[in-house]
């Protein structure tokens, strides 16, 4: 056969598959058919002096593809628009994929042996590219435009066809082809809201406005839910958002602004709840969140700003309005603002700033801690039912998270925890209830040892019924004082003074008793007595009547002395107590020119000399039949602050030499880091101080500076 | 206190250094000296040694200086002293003399003066200046387990060691020295410290200073204390 001869058969037979796959009837393509056009093509391929080269059927392959596009799919597309011709589009693409692809099996011998020899695009892609070239690009636009104008029209209620978009769309995507959709269809959504949100505003309120926009916001995300792919659908939905939202600030804000300042300054919470009430925590107001909540910040901040600076208050009075100011605050968001993470910031700025800022003098948790205290103290049981004291706590703690020092209150709480447990009326099932409530604001690290001085006390009830028995059991030792033994874990205490002195023998009697039967109990442990602690019940047979005295065991000694003889000196009082200077200037001072004289002093002004002489006061009375004499002074507060800034010391370096243990070498920025964060929930150590731990510790052999890289630190085991 | 090892800290190796130069290797090459030098190397040692302790004491060492025309307390000897990696300051033992003037390749009392102008480019060099700096400061280290120096004492010392190539920097710092009551000694570590603030920290703006960098807190406060009164 000669080339034309060839080539017309091959048209032929193409031309066959072509009416198939548009439906003709009466086109099949029969078995037959398809061998030979194979045969055809390997033939050519093959054969020595074949009148077609490869290539010369190559190109004719890709003429019959052209002519076929020209021929019949862009007539076809020519004159459709909207819907039609995307669904036109689709169609042709699919028969043109599987003339491609049937075509591809007759020529197949020339893919092989050819096309890949030669570097040549295969002929499946050549058939997609003419496609592309001529179909694709031609149309875009008018593709693009069409999508464009049915979106327009859906949103005018008109009848959708969503799934032949998808399909358009994904062809386009999965080719690679910019049809510049996305840009299209933003802008037109920008046009069409803009004007939306103008015919809106002028007719309606704030509220319904949000409500309207909302609307718009959830139809459009259903509509277009179906055809666009998620960023796209997020980039729509941020375009929509962002029109309404223009047109609120320009012409809402002020006016909601000032409306929210109104009611909050009438706290009206009724009426501020209803104005976010219709929103979703999610929809479009808490775009209003960040304005509003800034009011809401200026104008806590104004009020606790009143209360720093209000001196006529006490410290009570002030930690009270503190609670109040706060929990009314608390209603308001969890009421009226949805629990807004950006309210509950404004909330916490203003109480870091008002619970660490000093009023008049001291500091907001010196307060809290005396709040603390006031509140838990005997006869406060009187004056409020145990219900009451809890709720007042539960809302007093709420305050802790506020305060920067936290291991400063630690101290502060613990000694006033002591004094508490250590007294007559201590109620330990009630601190034990306190501490968890402390637990659950701001951690076990806090509560944990303070629980463990509570079950120090409730060992120590339930160890007297037992030394009880003891004492029954032996009748022998009984020491004939009714006493009791308060037994403390050491190091969990504050420290006690201990002012060691000499007791007189009815006392030291009870010392020696308890202390068999303790040794005998529990063989391992060691006591060690502190008389300046615990109270002694005396009673003082003065001339108008006999009284009742209550008083440490040290003030009982010194009386006692009294019992044989009725002057002592100075001198003479301290050699039989045996007892040291400053204890004994504290002790007389107490018993002589404090609010009880029981002693009489000579001469009378009100401080202790060595030459002063001590008479016992038989004149002595009170119109209460019993009465408590306080103790001697003693000066604590200052100690507490010296004891946290120690104890600072020790926790950083504690704290540097876990870390480095675990991290053996580390740069000495990153170790500052983690330790600013380790130390974080109970204060900020400063970067000065953590430098000069870290310099302390070198000079220790802990850790060292790498000679190569100064920044490096490196753990010395 | 946990550690009980005397080993002072950052203490250096050989006295060698680790980049030898050529000039360096053919001394070290050669300095299988002769026997003839050998002798005569030990016997400038009991020139200037005491008889009955076997050492060349301080009044040895003066009447060297004077013989070498070089004033006792002139860097070079400490330079010297470097050179032979001598132990006690004041004092050096046969071995340590051995050691330096074998490597200086003096014999004799005008070689070893004219060996000095040579060896103080050497200490200049790199890394030999940073290992002659740090043992400045040990050499100063005089009691059993002392860790550090007074502050008068490092005051004369950064003159002596510093003062010719980083005058201001010394002369600034000794200032604040002498006015704060933070420390009243300074340890190895910040010794240290101040060479590299020295050669990295631009001075006198401390432009590339950073606080929340290693540097020891004595040279974080020196910077506050200039800033202070640069107003």
């Amino acid at each position: 056969m000669s080339f034309d001869q060839d080539l017309e058969f091959i048209e032929m037979g193409v031309k066959k598959l072509k009416r198939q796959l548009e439906g003709d009837p009466e086109a099949i393509v029969t078995m037959v058919d398809k061998m030979s056009l194979y045969t055809k093509v390997y033939n050519l391929c093959t054969q020595r002096g074949s009148p077609v080269s490869p290539r010369e059927l190559y190109d004719k392959y890709k003429e019959l593809i052209i002519e076929y596009i020209m021929s019949t799919v862009l007539p076809s597309l020519q004159e459709k628009c909207d819907e039609e011709i995307l669904i036109q589009l689709v169609e042709m693409w699919g028969i043109h994929k599987k003339m491609v692809h049937k075509l591809f099996l007759y020529f197949q011998y020339l893919d092989h042996g050819y096309v890949s020899r030669n570097s040549l695009p295969p002929l499946h892609e050549v058939g997609l590219t003419c496609f592309h070239d001529l179909v694709f690009k031609e149309f875009k636009d008018k593709v693009r435009d069409a999508i464009i104008s049915m979106i327009a029209q859906q949103r005018e209620g008109k009848p959708f066809d969503g799934d032949s978009i998808k399909s358009v769309l994904d062809i386009f995507v999965q080719h690679g082809i910019e049809i510049g959709f996305e840009e299209a269809m933003l802008k037109e959504a920008a046009i069409y809201y803009s004007n939306k949100a103008s015919s809106l505003v002028r007719k309606f309120s704030y509220r319904e406005y949000m409500l309207k926009a909302n609307e718009c916001l959830q139809r459009e995300k259903t509509g277009v839910s179906c055809y666009l792919n998620a960023s796209t659908e997020a980039a729509l939905l941020e375009v929509v958002r962002n029109e309404f939202l223009s047109l609120f600030a320009g012409h809402y804000l002020e006016r909601e602004k000032s409306r929210f300042l109104t009611l909050l300054a009438h706290e009206n919470a009724e009426e501020l709840s209803r104005m976010f009430r219709p929103f979703s925590k999610d929809a479009i107001w808490s775009h209003m969140a960040e304005p509003l909540s800034n009011i809401f910040k200026n104008h806590v901040h104004m009020e606790a700003i009143a209360l720093a600076r209000d001196t006529a208050m006490n410290g009570q009075e002030f930690i009270q309005k503190a609670i109040k100011l706060h929990e009314k605050c608390l209603k308001y968001i969890n009421e009226c603002f949805q629990e807004h993470d950006r309210f509950r910031q404004a909330l916490a700025y203003v109480f870091h700033w008002l619970c660490n800022t000093a009023v008049g003098g001291r500091q907001p948790l010196e307060l809290l801690a005396s709040f603390c205290d006031d509140l838990l103290k005997k006869d406060c049981g009187k004056r409020l039912s145990d219900k009451a004291i809890e709720e007042t706590f539960e809302k007093a703690v709420k305050l802790l998270p506020y305060v920067y020092a936290k291991d400063h209150f630690l101290k502060l709480y613990r000694e006033n925890l002591a004094r508490r447990l250590l007294s007559e009326s201590a109620n330990d099932d009630r601190e034990r209830k306190i501490l968890v409530k402390i637990k659950q604001q701001i951690g076990n690290w806090f509560q944990h040892p303070m629980k463990r001085m509570v079950d120090d006390i409730t060992s120590t009830r339930e160890n007297q019924l037992s030394f009880r028995d003891y004492i029954d059991r032996n009748s022998s030792i009984r020491p004939g004082i009714d006493f009791a033994v308060t037994v403390l874990s050491q190091g969990l205490w504050p420290d006690f003074k201990l002012a060691d002195l000499d007791l007189p023998p009815e006392m030291e009697k009870c010392k020696e008793v308890f202390g068999e039967y303790y040794q005998w109990k529990n063989k391992d442990r060691k006591l060690t007595w502190i008389p300046s602690a615990g109270t002694c019940n005396v009673v003082g047979r003065f001339e108008p009547k006999t009284m009742e005295l209550i008083m440490t065991p040290v003030q009982a000694a010194a009386l006692l002395l009294f019992n044989s003889t009725n002057r002592l000196s100075y001198s003479e009082i301290m050699t039989q107590l045996n007892m040291t200077e400053d204890n004994v200037v504290g002790l007389l001072y107490s018993l002589s020119c404090a609010k009880h004289k029981i002693l009489i002093k000579e001469p009378a002004m009100k401080t202790i000399s060595p030459t002063d002489y001590f008479e016992f006061n038989s004149k002595f009375t009170d119109k209460m039949a019993s009465i408590k004499i306080p103790p001697p002074p003693v000066a604590k507060s200052k100690k507490a602050t010296e004891g946290v800034n120690k104890d600072c010391r020790w926790t950083i370096d504690a704290s540097i030499v876990r870390i480095m243990k675990s991290q053996k070498v580390m740069a000495q920025k990153e170790l500052v880091k983690e330790c600013v964060k380790e130390l974080g929930h109970m204060f900020k150590p400063e970067l000065k101080m953590i430098k000069k731990r870290i310099e302390g510790l070198m000079a220790r052999y802990f850790l060292e500076r790498d000679s190569q890289d100064p920044e490096l630190l490196r753990y010395l085991p | 206190m946990r550690r009980s090892s005397s080993k002072k800290p950052g203490q250096a190796g050989s006295a060698a250094p680790a980049n030898p130069s050529a000039a360096d290797l053919l001394r070290t090459a050669s300095s299988k000296a002769t026997s003839k030098e050998l002798e005569r190397i030990d016997g400038l040692f009991s020139a200037y040694a005491n008889g009955s302790s076997g050492l060349i004491d301080p009044e040895g060492i003066e009447s060297l200086c004077a013989d070498l025309e070089v004033d006792h307390t002139d860097v070079r000897i400490l330079m010297l002293a470097w050179k032979m990696q001598a132990e006690r300051q004041g004092y050096f033992t046969l071995d340590e003399w051995r050691r330096g003037l074998k490597s200086l390749r003096a014999d004799t009392i005008s070689k070893l003066k004219k060996a000095l102008p040579e060896l103080e480019k050497e200490v200049k060099r790199q890394p030999n200046f940073a290992d002659f700096y740090a043992y400045a400061f040990r050499y100063c280290l005089t009691e059993e387990k002392q860790k550090s120096i007074d502050i008068e004492s490092i005051c004369e010392l950064l003159d002596l060691v510093l003062g010719n190539q980083f005058r201001a920097q010394v002369d600034y710092f000794i200032e604040y020295l002498k006015a704060q009551n933070d420390y009243k000694v300074i340890n190895m570590d910040q010794w240290t410290g101040f060479l590299r603030f020295c050669n990295e920290i631009s001075f006198p703006d401390f432009s590339n200073y950073d606080p929340e960098l290693a540097w020891p807190l004595v040279l974080d406060n020196f910077v506050d204390w200039m800033q202070a009164k640069q107003g």
